[in-house]
């Protein structure tokens, strides 16, 4: 069971993956990225980790607490701006992708086609 | 590549990748077992060197507030790439505003819905700020604030009511509210670098923790990144709001 955070991010990574391939759907395919990229927010929160470990936050808990690694969390906190940036970004290629080819298939982005 | 071919690819790379990360996973140590010094490092000089009682805010805009400057800028290059994406093209142009779009360019708005917004955009503003200035202190900091912030003028078009969350917060606004806080950021720490000597040190007395004013520059800061996460997150939304509501295309298609 000590290993069910990172087969659970694993996991997600796959399911995500799995959208972005079999999307038929632009907007589909950039929600399923926001799931990929929630892998990382598991496999990081799970690395800092330690068993009984408090949030490390000490307004009011003694300064000797046992605390989790605060690094890892930094690291999300990022992570949570870039995709949301990220995300805004790719939807507004999707609405000029719609504006351009009056769908959201990919099978009918003609420019992108070989 | 069809959507077949694609599929037929993933079958065979999806259980590859799965295998490789099922063997890498072997070799990492066990939930709950950390075995990083950093953290515990962290953990154990935040308080007596910076004054913060929050660890994670300490850590952004202190220990590792280089970073958060490289975070603050890509924020903001983003924020300039959807503007640029949704600009004005050739063949659009700005739709004259049509009657009735002013009071409900949503349906759906409800007169509940109405009057608990109204109630809901103070008490977000309020909570905002305080998440702001408190981000050294509890949970919390200018990016978390921001959000916060940006959803009070949000509420607004929760409402209904477009135009008035335009008139509240107009695109120059937003637009120098980001740019004042990824540029504030960028010159408090050359504040630090001339008064302290190091890029983004910190300059300012670090008070008593868990006072508001404390932790040096931390609450300055939390401002400057909470202003730039506000402006950039409305910037993004009015953007797309105007591509729905305002842009008319010039007849024909493509």
């Amino acid at each position: 069971m000590s290993f069910l955070p990172y087969v659970i991010a694993a996991w997600l990574l796959l399911v995500g993956l799995y959208g972005v391939v079999s999307s038929t759907n632009l907007i589909r395919t950039v929600l399923s990225l926001t799931i990929v990229q929630s892998s990382t927010y598991l496999v990081l929160l799970g690395v800092g980790y330690r068993t009984g470990g408090k949030a490390p936050i000490v307004a009011d808990i003694p300064t000797s607490s046992k605390l989790v690694d605060p690094v890892v969390q930094v690291l999300v906190l990022t992570d949570v701006v870039i995709e949301a940036t990220v995300t805004a970004l790719l939807l507004a290629l999707v609405v000029q992708a719609h504006k351009r080819f009056g769908s959201i298939r990919p099978a009918d982005l003609r420019a992108l086609r070989d | 590549m069809s959507r077949r071919a694609r599929l037929a690819m993933f079958a065979i790379a999806g259980p590859g990748l799965a295998v490789v990360m099922l063997i890498g996973m072997h070799g990492m140590p066990a939930f709950g077992h950390y075995h990083g010094v950093y953290g515990l490092l962290i953990d154990k000089i935040e308080v007596p060197e910076r004054h913060a009682t929050d660890l994670v805010t300490a850590l952004n805009f202190d220990i590792r507030a280089f970073d958060t400057l490289g975070e603050e800028f890509i924020l903001f290059a983003s924020v300039a790439g959807v503007a640029l994406l949704l600009r004005k093209l050739r063949h659009e142009r700005q739709a004259r505003r049509r009657r009735g779009i002013e009071d409900h360019s949503f349906a759906g708005a409800s007169a509940g819905l109405q009057v608990a917004s109204l109630y809901l955009i103070p008490l977000l503003i309020a909570l905002g700020c305080y998440i702001v200035v408190h981000g050294a202190l509890t949970p919390g900091g200018g990016f978390q604030g921001g959000i916060v912030l940006a959803a009070g003028p949000l509420a607004i078009l929760l409402a209904g009511r477009y135009f008035a969350m335009k008139r509240l917060a107009p695109e120059w606004m937003l637009e120098a509210s980001e740019a004042i806080g990824a540029a504030g950021y960028a010159l408090i720490g050359v504040a630090g670098l001339i008064i302290a000597g190091v890029y983004l040190k910190n300059f300012l007395p670090l008070g008593t923790p868990a006072m508001l004013l404390s932790a040096g520059m931390m609450p300055i800061n939390s401002v400057a990144v909470g202003l730039e996460v506000t402006g950039a997150f409305l910037v993004v939304w009015t953007e797309f709001l105007d591509q729905e509501l305002f842009v008319e295309r010039d007849g024909g298609d493509n």
